[in-house]
């Protein structure tokens, strides 16, 4: 069957090719990561993969859809590599099955599918499971020191505790729970003194994050995404970074710090430009990336967690429609665009 | 793509044009088929009233169709020959719906009617468009608005002459410049003078770099003051209101008339057939078509109106058996439902489509909210808003969205990775609105006849209440007038007309309490 109606041209550009450039943008990233961390990554994405692809199989099937196109429009398999970007590398195989059930059953099939979803699946994964599980969450390696790749699926596979040599603190972490001690005075020590400090940011976290930032800057090239939200995103965290390190250089970190060294870079290109749980309208995409920048700083520094990306995405997503209500641009030739009321 | 284009799009697509396959060869004549089907209804208004009958002999040019609607333009025997049939025929219409239309067999001779000038520079403005009427000019550009209709008593500052021709295969107006500039040009002025207007912009995408030349040399070698404007190529720049911003920067919202701000757009086939009409008297018996996609002799055919498209896919030799045939662009075309059609004034293309390389309708997918279809829509609109509300029937968001700004381009489906035939479910959603409105409209006759009939009930016994309560009244007062009169002494005078007073008072009171109390029973 041939197209019928005009447009009788079409943009040789489907859903699924978005997705697979999505995922090749995440590849310098995912391969920078594994040469810190080593082949425990891909052991996690892969079994993600797996696990998101029999999920939304049997989902659709309940849900009486059918498999073709919905299961092979590449999908699933973004939400399950951000999940086990964003989960440890060493965490035990149920934690990340959990995650990706929460993001694929809960956070997406349940809503309806593919552009239903009011929340980003994998930061209702990585939010849900920091909540319920915040111990084996923090199980983070220490980037540069990995563990042998039989000790490492014994961890993920094997129920056996990570061992300590191999796990510790992240950059970030290590400056939440120390800020506070009064043992340092300054967070440069901490970092210096813990072997977290590396050339610009966080070790090893900085070359991980420049490599998503390759990765989202392609994307943009590609006009996958759009300009918007990366940009709100990062420079408001940036700005906020700046003010409070310009404050107290002591205690607060530099924002080439705090934009390279957590969940950061992974939530401008690959989080926060979500078209499903985003805004749609560009103003709406610079004051949803600026509010997760914003909020995603504030949880960060002063928040109960290290990092503050997912949830402050989630609490973007539940604003976004409202956002795009009142920020419709303008139709052609209108001085000014107000579908709102 | 420039830097601005990436950080603000404003919509808009740069196509594959396909162009090539039609452009460079001259135009031919179309052999004159074995019989004409020349329907009655010509332009965007209603059919013309048949004036001749079967049997009638036609000269090329007599008319045969005579325009009553004032929207509506004469149709013309476009050879000559005999009537054979004045009847229902398909369409040239997505629907393929019959429609009234005359039917000529040639007689091969293409004897002319006697050909009259339109002395236009000394008629009055409105004989000069009944003329113009009279000739069947209407917009060749697609939607055959009739021309004279577009040539208003307002004041025009800008004439503006769409040679743009954004689509991606059609050539006939890139042709018709390279070969008849001159001639279009005098089209355009005798435009220029029944508007008065002071600037006449002629835009031409610039794609067409051998069409732009020629349209300058014409305008050099009259010495013409005509501004002959490069716009860069970019779908859909032929839409009226897209080519006044190509030109002068100026944003007409759809819901202003381009005259009301100034403008008025011509296409440059319809300034050539006014050329045809005003100077030499030759109504509107013939256009340009392209014949271009999967054809051994692609090409621009001038094609007598009427002519059965199936004659003119067969001349051009199929590369193969055609999936369909596209009458118009790609973008906003039709397939044809059969080929038995006639081409008529709107018919600028045809596209013969084969079944291997025509796009295959992939299956729809939901929407992802990526905004690509905002990125392209010329019209600032968000078109995924728009389907949204289009699916869900809340036509009074989709209304909200500004529906009626879409100028059904295609952009925003030629995008959309979900393969969502957005322009289908904006029609749809145009077409409820529509019978909504109707509906509403009837309901509100059915409903003002209803209060009116009430109305007239509660009036007509309001007033028989009236005169009961008056009459009642009148008796009461009379009565006791009577026995007041009885009871005092008849000499009393100034007493006696207290009292006739007082009771004339009591009864126009109870009179008014009467009258609205009837009122409100009804
Ligand atoms: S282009 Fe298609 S998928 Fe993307 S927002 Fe528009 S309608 Fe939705
Ligand atoms: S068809 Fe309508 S909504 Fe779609 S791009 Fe064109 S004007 Fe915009």
């Amino acid at each position: 069957m041939t197209i019928q109606y005009s447009p009788f041209l079409r943009q040789p550009l489907r859903i699924v090719d978005l997705m697979r450039q999505v995922l090749l943008a995440l590849l310098p990233g995912i391969a920078v990561f594994t040469w810190f961390v080593g082949l425990a990554l891909i052991v996690q994405i892969l079994l993600a993969s797996v696990v998101a692809l029999l999920a939304e199989a049997l989902l659709l099937r309940l849900r009486g859809k059918p498999l073709w196109p919905h299961l092979t429009d590449g999908s699933a398999l973004v939400t399950a590599w951000l999940v086990a970007l964003a989960f440890p590398p060493l965490s035990p195989w149920w934690l990340t099955t959990t995650g990706v059930l929460l993001a694929i059953v809960i956070a997406k099939q349940l809503y309806g599918g593919l552009g239903q979803n009011p929340f980003n699946p994998a930061m209702v994964a990585f939010t849900g499971c920091i909540v319920a599980f915040p111990a084996q969450m923090a199980h983070w390696p220490t980037l540069g020191l990995a563990a042998p790749f039989a000790d490492q699926l014994d961890i993920i596979f094997g129920f056996v505790p990570p061992l300590d040599a191999f796990t510790g603190a992240t950059p970030l972490s290590i400056i939440k729970t120390s800020g506070g001690s009064g043992l340092y005075t300054n967070i440069q020590d901490i970092l210096i003194q813990q072997n977290l400090s590396g050339v610009f940011a966080g070790k090893g976290w900085e070359w991980v994050t420049t490599a998503y930032l390759v990765g989202g800057l392609w994307l943009l090239y590609r006009r996958v995404i759009t300009w918007q939200a990366p940009l709100a995103f990062l420079g408001s965290m940036a700005l906020l970074s700046f003010c409070f390190w310009l404050f107290d250089p002591a205690h607060y970190a530099d924002p080439v710090f705090q934009l390279f060294s957590g969940g950061a870079m992974l939530g401008a290109f690959f989080i926060v430009t979500d078209p499903v749980s985003g805004c749609a309208t560009p103003r709406g995409k610079l004051i949803f990336g600026c509010g997760a920048g914003v909020l995603a700083y504030l949880i960060r520094v002063f928040g109960a967690f290290p990092d503050g990306v997912g949830f402050a995405v989630l609490i973007m997503n539940v604003c976004a429609p409202l956002i795009d209500r009142h920020t419709q641009p303008p139709v052609f030739g209108a001085k000014k665009g107000d579908a709102g009321e | 793509m420039s830097l601005k284009d990436f950080f603000f799009p404003s919509g808009g697509l740069h196509l594959p044009a396909h162009k090539a396959i039609s452009s460079e060869t001259p135009i031919l004549s179309a052999p004159l088929p074995e019989k004409l089907v020349i329907p009655l209804s010509q332009s965007a208004g209603e059919a013309a009233r048949p004036v001749v009958a079967v049997g009638d002999r036609v000269l090329k040019g007599q008319r045969i169709g005579e325009a009553e609607a004032s929207l509506s333009v004469s149709a013309h025997a476009s050879t000559s020959g005999k009537v054979v049939d004045i009847g229902l025929y398909p369409s040239a219409h997505p629907s393929g719906l019959a429609t009234q239309a005359v039917v000529i067999v040639p007689d091969g001779e293409e004897r002319w009617i006697d050909k009259t000038p339109i002395p236009w520079q000394s008629l009055s403005p409105d004989r000069v468009r009944r003329a113009l009427q009279a000739a069947g000019v209407a917009g060749l550009g697609g939607a055959v608005f009739p021309t004279h209709a577009k040539l208003p008593d307002t004041e025009v500052t800008t004439l503006v002459i769409n040679g743009a021709e954004c689509e991606p295969y059609i050539t006939c107006d890139d042709r018709l410049m390279r070969e008849r500039a001159a001639e279009i040009l005098e089209g355009v002025g005798i435009l220029r003078d029944l508007l008065a207007a002071r600037t006449v912009l002629v835009g031409i995408e610039d794609n067409k770099p051998e069409a732009i030349t020629a349209m300058c040399a014409a305008n050099a070698a009259a010495d013409l003051p005509f501004q002959i404007v490069a716009v860069p190529s970019r779908y859909p720049t032929g839409d009226a209101r897209q080519l006044i911003h190509a030109l002068t920067g100026i944003r007409i919202p759809a819901t202003r008339r381009s005259v009301s701000l100034g403008f008025q757009v011509f296409n440059v086939a319809t300034a050539f057939t006014v050329a045809r009409a005003v100077l030499h008297g030759e109504p509107v018996t013939a256009r340009v078509v392209t014949l271009t996609g999967h054809l051994s002799r692609p090409g621009n055919r001038e094609c007598l109106i009427g002519t059965p498209v199936r004659n003119l896919i067969a001349q051009a030799e199929p590369e193969g058996t055609l999936e369909s045939v596209v009458m118009g662009g790609p973008m906003m075309g039709f397939a044809l439902p059969s080929l038995d059609v006639p081409i008529v004034k709107a018919s600028n293309c045809l596209i013969a489509r084969l079944p291997e390389t025509s796009p295959a309708t992939l299956p729809e997918m939901p929407c992802i909210r990526c905004g690509a279809c905002a990125r392209a829509c010329p019209q600032g609109l968000q078109p995924f808003e728009l389907y949204r509300w289009s699916r869900a029937r809340e036509f009074g968001q989709v209304e909200r969205y500004q529906l009626a700004s879409c100028i059904e381009c295609g952009c925003c489906a030629y995008v959309c990775p979900a393969q969502i035939p957005l322009v289908q479910y904006f029609r749809f959603a145009r077409g409820e609105i529509r019978s909504r409105a109707e509906e509403a409209k009837v309901a509100e006759g059915a409903r003002a006849r209803f209060e009116f009939r009430q109305f007239r009930e509660a009036r007509d016994k309001a007033e028989k209440a009236e005169k009961l309560a008056r009459a009642a009244a009148a008796q009461a007062a009379k009565v006791a007038l009577e026995a007041e009169l009885k009871a005092v002494d008849p000499e009393v005078d100034a007493s006696k007309k207290a009292l006739i007073a007082a009771a004339l008072e009591r009864a126009r009171q109870s009179r008014e309490e009467h009258a609205p109390a009837a009122g409100e029973s009804a």
